[in-house]
Parts: C-alpha cells; structure tokens; sequence
C-alpha cells in the first residue's frame, strides 16, 4: 500500500534532489545535451560576488520577517485562543490572505504602492508616497511586510492552538502568586509553546528559503540585485541565462542550506523523535 | 473541533475544563486586543480597496478617493478579464488541482494506513523518515531536475507535468499529518474487525477511511491550496497561453494591462473568488485540522 506514494516521491522528489547534485557538475543550457564540467560550476559560482551578495538578502529577509512574524504570532495567536465568538470570527477573516497567491498578491501590492497612482497619492499622504520599489532598502522592507501580511495569520491559528493546550491550572497558580497577565504570559506561555515555536520556526526559515513567486512578480530581484535572494538567482541564472549549471549549484545550496537550519532548530528544541514527527 | 482534541490525545498534557479556561482568557490583556484589532485593519485593507477598485473604470481610479466607493460602478474590468481567457486558465487550475489532490490524498492515505498498521517493519519506519525528510528539504529547489525529468518524459507544456510533481510534494505532509490521525484509531477495533473476517483494505476502507475523514478534507483542502496558487511549476514547465494556470495568467495579464490597474484587480479578485467560496463552505474544517497538524 505504500509503494504508489514511494514510487512518486522517490521519482520527482528524491531523483530530483540526488539530480540537483548531479547537474551541479555539468553543463547544460536548458536544451541541447549535458556535459561534464567537473568542478569548474562550483568554483565559478562560489569566486563569483553575487552569491555573498544573494546570500546575505536571503538572510536579512529570513531574519527580518523572522522577528516580525514571530513575536506579532505569538501575541495574536494567545489573543484568538480566547473562546469569545468574536475572536472566531476574526481569526476567519485573517486567514484570508493565504488564500491568495503570491501572484495575486504581489500584484495588489504593486499597485497599492505605486508613487504616482497608489494609495499614497491617492490619500495625500506624503509618507506613503514613496518609490517603495525603487530603493533598496525601501523594497527589502516592502517584501518583508508583505511575507509578514501573508503568513503572520498562519502562525498566529499555530499557536492559538498550542495556547489551548497549555494547562489552566498553571495560570491559576501564577495568579495565586500575584502574577500579572505580562508576567505570566512570559513565564508560561512563552515556555510553554517552545516546541510550537520551533515547529512554527522551521516552517518560517525553510520557508523563506523559496520565496520565489512574491520577489518574482514583486521587484524581479531588483531595484538592481536589491531583492535577488537565492531562489531567484537559480532562476535566472538557470532559466534567463540559461546556465543550468551554475543555476544547480545554487539550488544544491538552498538545500544544504534549509537541512542545516531545519537540523539547527530541531537541536535548539532539544526535541526527541516524538516531536520530530509533530514538527517538521 | 472533534479533531483538535482526538489528534491531542497523544499530548502529554492534562484535559482541562473548557468553561474554566474560557473565564481565564477572557481577562487577556488589552495589548493582545489592540493587536487583533489594528490587525484586522492591515488585513482588511488592502483586501477592500482591491474590491472597491475593480468596480471602477480608469478615470475614476485616477480621480477619485482610492477608499471612496465607485462614483459609477461598472464591470467592463471583469467583462475584459473574462474576454481574455480567464474560463480556461480557471478550467486549468481546476483540473490541475483535482488532478493532483485527489490521487495524492488516496496514496498518501494508503501509505499512512501502511506506515501505521506495519509499525515495527524496518522498511515502513525507513519510508517514513523518507518522508518527514521530505518535509525540511525546500522541493521547488529540485525545480532544474524536474524540469529535466518532465522533457525527458515529453510531457513539457501539459497539465501533466505539473500534477505529477505536485503529488509528489503534497506527500510528506499529507502522510504525516494523516499517521497523526489513524494512529489515534483505537488497535481494539482493528482486531474485532480482523477476527470479523475483514481484510487490511477492508479495514482502510469500512475503519481508517470514516474516521479520518476530518483530517482527509483538512489534507486535501491545504495542498489544494498550495497546488491552486502554484506559480512556479507552470512558469518553467508549460509555455503555451493554453496551458496557462491562474496565477501565470494573472501575471501575464498584469504585464499586458499593467496601465489598467482596475481591471488587473478584477483579475484578482476573480481567480480568488472561488477560494473564498471553498473557504466560506470549510473553513471549520480547515482551521481546526490546521491546529490539529502543528500545534504540539
């Protein structure tokens, strides 16, 4: 009963990934046939200046969202773990967003922030009313607003479920010893969801890994190279230049790179394999 | 809400009074509600003014008040979204994503059944890491060798090349969060039923099918998200306007149109409408059997 489901991962999930390796040390333009190339994808790739560079808005993006999405998750997820109908019906329309694609969303937001005919103009409001994708710093800050606007509703119902299984009796007692909400949202609710942080984690950092379609629509990768984090620059290496070669190489990164973070954060649990089956 | 709680019961942690836990969290601090609140409005937001907007034609988007409703409400954008192809870009991505959930429920299904019912086969326990392997690796990394796979199999440009790699992703997920689920079905009624006479796709079927229906439509309707919004797949492995998916063709569309800004948020809203529909329909389903697969 197993097989069909084996059989299909292992041809387009486990042959793909061996494959990524393979195609790493060849040539090949996307069409004609494949050659050897030995080492010299990896050692152009590696000397090149735009993998530190696509490297590190990888990380400010995975970083940045990171510190936006988790604590604003937390915080919503605690509130919609009321029972109160009110905030049923809110946690129905905040996951409205992931509803759309990044296809879809991208567009809206190109257009919302257009400086000439967006919502800045529009309203008259000068500090809308900027080049919001134009500006390096201005479109980094824009694509992690808009990951945050996607994903922060996803995390939040994840933790509003891990809240409800933290046991009353534990806020009883800290209320008995006099302590506050703040207080006791820091010292139980927040310890009490570390697994369900990390498991919330993984899926943010890996994530983040392939945010391809938002950045794609979005910026391109620009203003210059401004947004072109790693998924981007295997694209376009690989299917605008079409140097699958190199464009492997990356793509052989993105993977080494999403195994040490995913193993990374499940040691920071500390967690036993009973919980490496919950999380992922 | 059933599932929540039958999933949990793995969980370490002790049962609690629900009206107990209600009373507590009604006093939560008013920081956490402001937060939900000015939430709601980032949320909402945008989401009104793509709505408002489609309604609009061109001058009055320029004109007028992005907030105000439309002055003279038209719907030439939805009519030019509709001319230009949308109902087969929509058939598409229908056929598209029944293709892939469909089967990809029904063998990870049976692969969960397996995996759950063999417990203590080596082999089953090594697929299954397989599988949870499956889920820490970023697969569209894998897009260059697919590609590859998908030419040499001469099915580059059809609705084909992009279910079969779509099963394949939706797998580690669905089999993960579907063991959660059949291994909370009791082992007592798996042997009345074998003493009964039943065999093992007996018991899939009249046992670990009605039982974990919950968790089967909670499956389907999250990769049927991911495969419904897919972008990248059609990007690299289709090319011809007809085999377009939604998304591609909302992108397609904005290059075109890119000046018409209302009529590209009609396309918006169009190619999410059916969604919003699904989600009105199931969304208990969905939120619950959500909190059930990752909250622990």
């Amino acid at each position: 009963m197993v097989l069909p489901a084996l059989v299909l991962f292992i041809v387009f999930g486990v042959v793909p990934l061996v494959g990524v390796l393979v195609l790493s040390f060849t040539q090949w333009d996307g069409l004609g046939a494949i050659h050897n190339a030995g080492l010299s994808n990896w050692r152009s790739v590696l000397s090149d200046s735009q993998l530190p560079h696509s490297i590190l808005v990888t990380f400010e993006i995975m970083i940045l969202s990171w510190l936006v999405q988790t604590p604003m998750s937390l915080l919503l997820g605690t509130f919609l773990a009321g029972r109160q109908r009110y905030r049923a019906f809110l946690a129905v329309l905040y996951f409205i967003p992931l509803l759309l694609s990044s296809a879809a969303i991208a567009i809206t937001y190109k257009a919302l922030l257009d400086p000439n005919f967006g919502l800045g103009p529009g309203l008259h409001l000068g500090f809308l009313t900027q080049d919001w994708l134009g500006r390096s710093n201005l479109a980094l800050g824009v694509v992690i607003f808009i990951v945050s606007w996607q994903f922060i509703p996803f995390h939040s119902l994840i933790y509003q479920g891990g809240v409800r299984q933290i046991p009353t009796t534990m806020y009883e007692a800290a209320s008995i010893d006099g302590a506050g909400r703040m207080r006791q949202f820091f010292s139980i609710t927040v310890p009490q969801l570390k697994y369900t942080i990390i498991t919330s984690s993984t899926l943010m950092v890996v994530g983040s890994l392939t945010f391809f379609d938002l950045i794609f629509v979005l910026t391109a990768g620009g203003p210059g190279d401004a947004t072109r984090v790693l998924a981007l620059d295997m694209y376009k290496r690989g299917f605008m230049s079409n140097q699958m070669g190199p464009a492997s190489v990356i793509a052989a990164l993105i993977v080494l790179l999403g195994l040490a973070l995913a193993l990374l954060l499940r040691r920071l649990g500390g967690s036993t394999t009973a919980s490496q089956q919950e999380g992922a | 809400m059933a599932v929540a709680t039958s999933s949990s019961g793995t969980a370490t942690r002790p049962a609690r009074s629900p009206s107990f836990r209600a009373r507590k969290l009604l006093q939560l601090n008013w920081f956490g509600g402001l937060a939900g609140w000015i939430w709601l409005a980032i949320v909402l937001i945008p989401l009104y003014w793509i709505v408002v907007t489609s309604f609009k034609d061109q001058s009055a988007y320029f004109t007028q008040n992005p907030f105000a409703l439309p002055s003279a409400p038209t719907t030439n954008n939805y009519r030019l979204v509709i001319e230009s192809d949308f109902p087969r870009y929509f058939l598409n991505s229908v056929i598209v994503t029944v293709g892939t959930i469909l089967p990809a429920v029904a063998i990870s299904f049976m692969a969960a059944y397996a995996i759950i019912r063999g417990a203590g086969s080596k082999f089953l326990a090594g697929v299954n890491g397989l599988f949870l392997m499956g889920l820490a690796i970023p697969l569209q990394a894998t897009i260059i060798p697919v590609y590859l796979l998908i030419i040499k199999m001469h099915l580059y440009d059809s609705l084909l090349a992009l279910i079969l790699p779509s099963i394949a992703f939706s797998i580690p997920l669905s089999v993960l969060v579907l063991t959660n689920f059949i291994r909370d079905v009791p082992k007592e009624l798996f042997e009345s039923m074998r003493v009964d006479g039943a065999t093992e796709w007996g018991m899939l079927r009249g046992l670990a099918l009605p039982l974990t229906r919950p968790a089967l439509v909670t499956v389907s309707i999250y990769n049927g998200l991911g495969v419904w919004n897919g972008f990248l797949l059609p990007l690299i492995l289709t090319q011809s306007p007809d085999k377009r998916t939604l998304p591609l063709a909302l992108w397609t569309f904005q290059g075109q149109y890119s000046v018409n800004v209302p009529a590209v948020l009609a396309s918006v809203v169009l190619t999410t409408l059916p969604i919003v529909i699904l989600y009105a329909v199931s969304r208990r389903q969905l939120l619950s059997g959500l909190t059930a697969g990752f909250s622990r």
